[in-house]
């Protein structure tokens, strides 16, 4: 735990820091809508949403398939923008960025964390952590020493040099949280983080996140399994395109320790 | 920074293609045979026109060589049993070409006889070639023991005789070779040298000397021999009467050879009506070897240029399945924060990874190929350092070329739809 708090210390961005302290929000969805053209007719995936998201906050998003939370999701990652309204992450306008720009922006700031936990199979544990390092051109020896300290962190030391097939899919999805962490993100996203894996996988999988949160990560989560949103502070749902609720959960789940 | 980045993308790239061992080796067979096939076959054709030319060279860039010859209209019209055919250069000739060109450095005439030489119980034929020093100069031959003729020789009609290294082992084995008498044609002559002789058997240029040369002042010749000679042939006589037979010219510069040569051409024309000579220019050879050289280089190239087109084809084919397969991985990368160019480069460098590799295989086929041929066809062959420097090049050529479409294929898909790929 220490290992990963100095780390952090360690690679912190400066102007990431001085954003930081602009506002607590770290998320800002301003009347955003999603659009898609299928066929000759367009779908709203997104209806005009508001949201804002503290920093340090944990939020899991459910909804039925076809509410619009995958788009959510992607936009909130960076990976699209929306069609209409203002989504500002760490005071920067991800509507108006190009390609290259909201690569970048993924690059510094984003974690994905994924159902099928998305590793890269010909690369061994240490090089898919070390990979947002590498893409950031950070040094090779200071890329390595953050992997093996982050692979420690998620209990996988002992496997730097495995291939992602070597592993089970809970330890899997520990590289891949590993990795979402190593450009110390100002927001981790999870989706469907424990849908691949059994209850007691999945829950210690939970306690990992929690145990991030508890150190001070935004986590924003997707996943429909009622008891894995109960591990959220806040719980959002979907309905075609729009938010529904939004309620605090009363009793937060905190999981077991990690082993 | 850039460049220890560089190597890692190499890095993976090789790894990447090594979880495919048979697939990436197949692909980069049409590299492999492309590229050895470029090198072998140009390692061949420099070796036979190296070959060609270094012949050509033996004659003498400079030299333009006139030699007699009888004229077409006049062999076998007559009925006469005993008939005189008169034909070839005249001493005359020698004459005139040495005062109308300034650009004429030396003139050797040469006279060829038939001859038999003896000594003692052997015998073998020569060619006596009656010359003049020069003949040394312009012919320049290796001296292995004794000297040559000089103008001394000519001044006092010496009867001395220069020997090919041919002859002087036929003749006089076991003798001490200078100052040993050998009798030609019913006279004697001293041995004074002997020399070495490079004449080829094959080939369409015949160089100006021959193995059975004897070597002995021109005046020497036509005293004893003088310009008639007889041939019998089935019964009938029939006697030629030749003043030269052949006259090398050398000319004072390569630049002056082919105008000289023209202009040789005309005043010979006008004194011999019957055209009964011939003017060989080995510069002239030279160029059309050189010529033929570069119509062969051309058609290698077009045949070596498809090959690697199709070796290209086969490596794009390859990484547009590899960029289908890898569609999550792309997907995955982008999620992460590769930019589109990071994409392109992954795959272009996996591309000329390939390529440069196959193209490597290649160069060391290409160079081993000739080594054999050389080895047990016994023909030259030569590996010019611009063929495999070429290669390289064409090689990361290849793979820039035929990666680049895949590439930009990998780099545009949606990270969005490449993550969800199953």
């Amino acid at each position: 735990m220490n290992t990963l708090e100095s780390t952090q210390q360690v690679n912190q961005p400066s102007t990431h820091s001085s954003i930081e302290s602009k506002s607590s929000h770290v998320i800002e969805l301003d009347g955003v809508w999603k659009t898609y053209r299928m066929g000759d007719q367009d779908v709203n995936a997104l209806a005009g949403v508001d949201l804002k998201i503290e920093r340090g906050s944990f939020w899991a998003i459910s909804g039925s398939s076809g509410s619009g939370k995958s788009t959510m999701l992607n936009l909130l990652g960076c990976l699209d923008r929306p069609t209409q309204g203002t989504y500002s992450l760490e005071g920067m306008d991800i509507a108006s960025s190009s390609d290259d720009q909201l690569s970048d922006i993924r690059l510094k700031h984003i974690g994905f964390v994924f159902q099928n936990f998305h590793l890269i199979p010909q690369l061994t544990v240490q090089e898919n952590i070390e990979l947002p390092l590498f893409y950031q051109g950070i040094e090779a020896t200071q890329a390595s020493e953050r992997a093996v300290s982050l692979a420690n962190r998620v209990g996988l030391g002992d496997r730097l040099k495995h291939r992602p097939t070597e592993l089970s899919g809970g330890q899997q999805q520990r590289v891949a949280i590993a990795r979402a962490l190593s450009n110390n993100p100002s927001v981790l996203l999870a989706d469907e983080p424990t849908g691949n894996l059994d209850t007691a996988t999945g829950d210690s999988i939970m306690a990992l996140l929690t145990e991030l949160h508890d150190q001070g990560k935004t986590i924003m989560m997707v996943t429909h399994e009622p008891e894995i949103a109960a591990f959220a502070e806040y719980q959002l749902t979907m309905r075609d395109g729009k938010i529904a609720t939004i309620l605090e959960t009363p009793n937060r789940k905190t999981g077991v320790t990690p082993s | 920074m850039m460049s220890t980045r560089f190597f890692r993308n190499i890095q993976l790239g090789v790894k990447t293609l090594l979880l495919h061992k048979m697939r990436s080796i197949l692909t980069m067979l049409g590299m492999v045979f492309g590229v050895g096939a470029v090198i072998a076959m140009l390692a061949v054709g420099e070796g036979a026109s190296k070959q060609a030319l270094d012949q050509i060279r033996r004659l003498g860039s400079q030299n333009i060589i006139i030699e007699s010859q009888k004229p077409p209209s006049e062999s076998g019209s007559g009925t006469m049993q005993v008939r005189m055919n008169i034909y070839g250069l005249l001493y005359d000739d020698l004459t005139r070409i040495e005062q109308s060109y300034d650009t004429v450095d030396r003139t050797v005439p040469a006279k060829l006889i038939k001859g038999q030489g003896r000594v003692g119980g052997r015998s073998i034929d020569l060619r006596l070639v009656g010359t003049t020093p020069n003949w040394f100069e312009l012919v320049a031959r290796e001296h292995l023991v004794g000297r040559v003729l000089i103008d001394k020789d000519i001044a006092t009609n010496a009867n001395v005789v220069v020997l090919t290294e041919h002859g002087a082992r036929k003749l006089l084995v076991g003798r001490n070779t200078v100052g040993s008498m050998v009798k030609i044609n019913q006279g004697y002559f001293e041995v004074i040298g002997v020399i070495k002789s490079e004449s080829t058997q094959s080939g369409a240029m015949q160089t100006p000397d021959q193995q059975i040369d004897a070597y002995i002042p021109l005046d020497v010749a036509i005293e004893r021999f003088g310009d008639i000679t007889v041939t019998r042939s089935s019964g009938s006589r029939s006697r030629e009467l030749v003043e030269l037979h052949q006259l090398i010219v050398q000319v004072n510069s390569i630049d002056n050879v082919e105008s000289t040569a023209a202009g040789i051409e005309r005043t010979l024309s006008l004194f011999h009506p019957k055209n009964d000579y011939r003017i060989s220019v080995p510069l002239a050879l030279l160029r059309q070897a050189e010529a033929t050289q570069r119509t062969f280089n051309i058609v290698l190239g077009s045949i070596a240029g498809i090959s690697l087109l199709i070796g290209g084809i086969g490596i794009m084919n390859i990484m547009l399945a590899s960029v289908t397969e890898r569609t999550r991985e792309i997907g995955i990368r982008r999620a992460i924060g590769a930019h589109r160019k990071q994409i392109i480069g992954q795959f272009l460098i996996e591309t000329v990874v390939l390529s440069v590799t196959g193209g490597l295989i290649g160069i060391g086929i290409g160079i081993l190929i000739p080594w054999l041929i050389t080895m047990f066809a016994d023909m030259p062959t030569i590996v010019t350092l611009w063929s495999v420097l070429l290669s390289v090049v064409i090689s990361i050529g290849i793979g820039v070329i035929f990666g680049m479409y895949p590439a930009m294929r990998a780099a545009n898909l949606d990270p969005i739809v490449a993550l969800r790929h199953e």
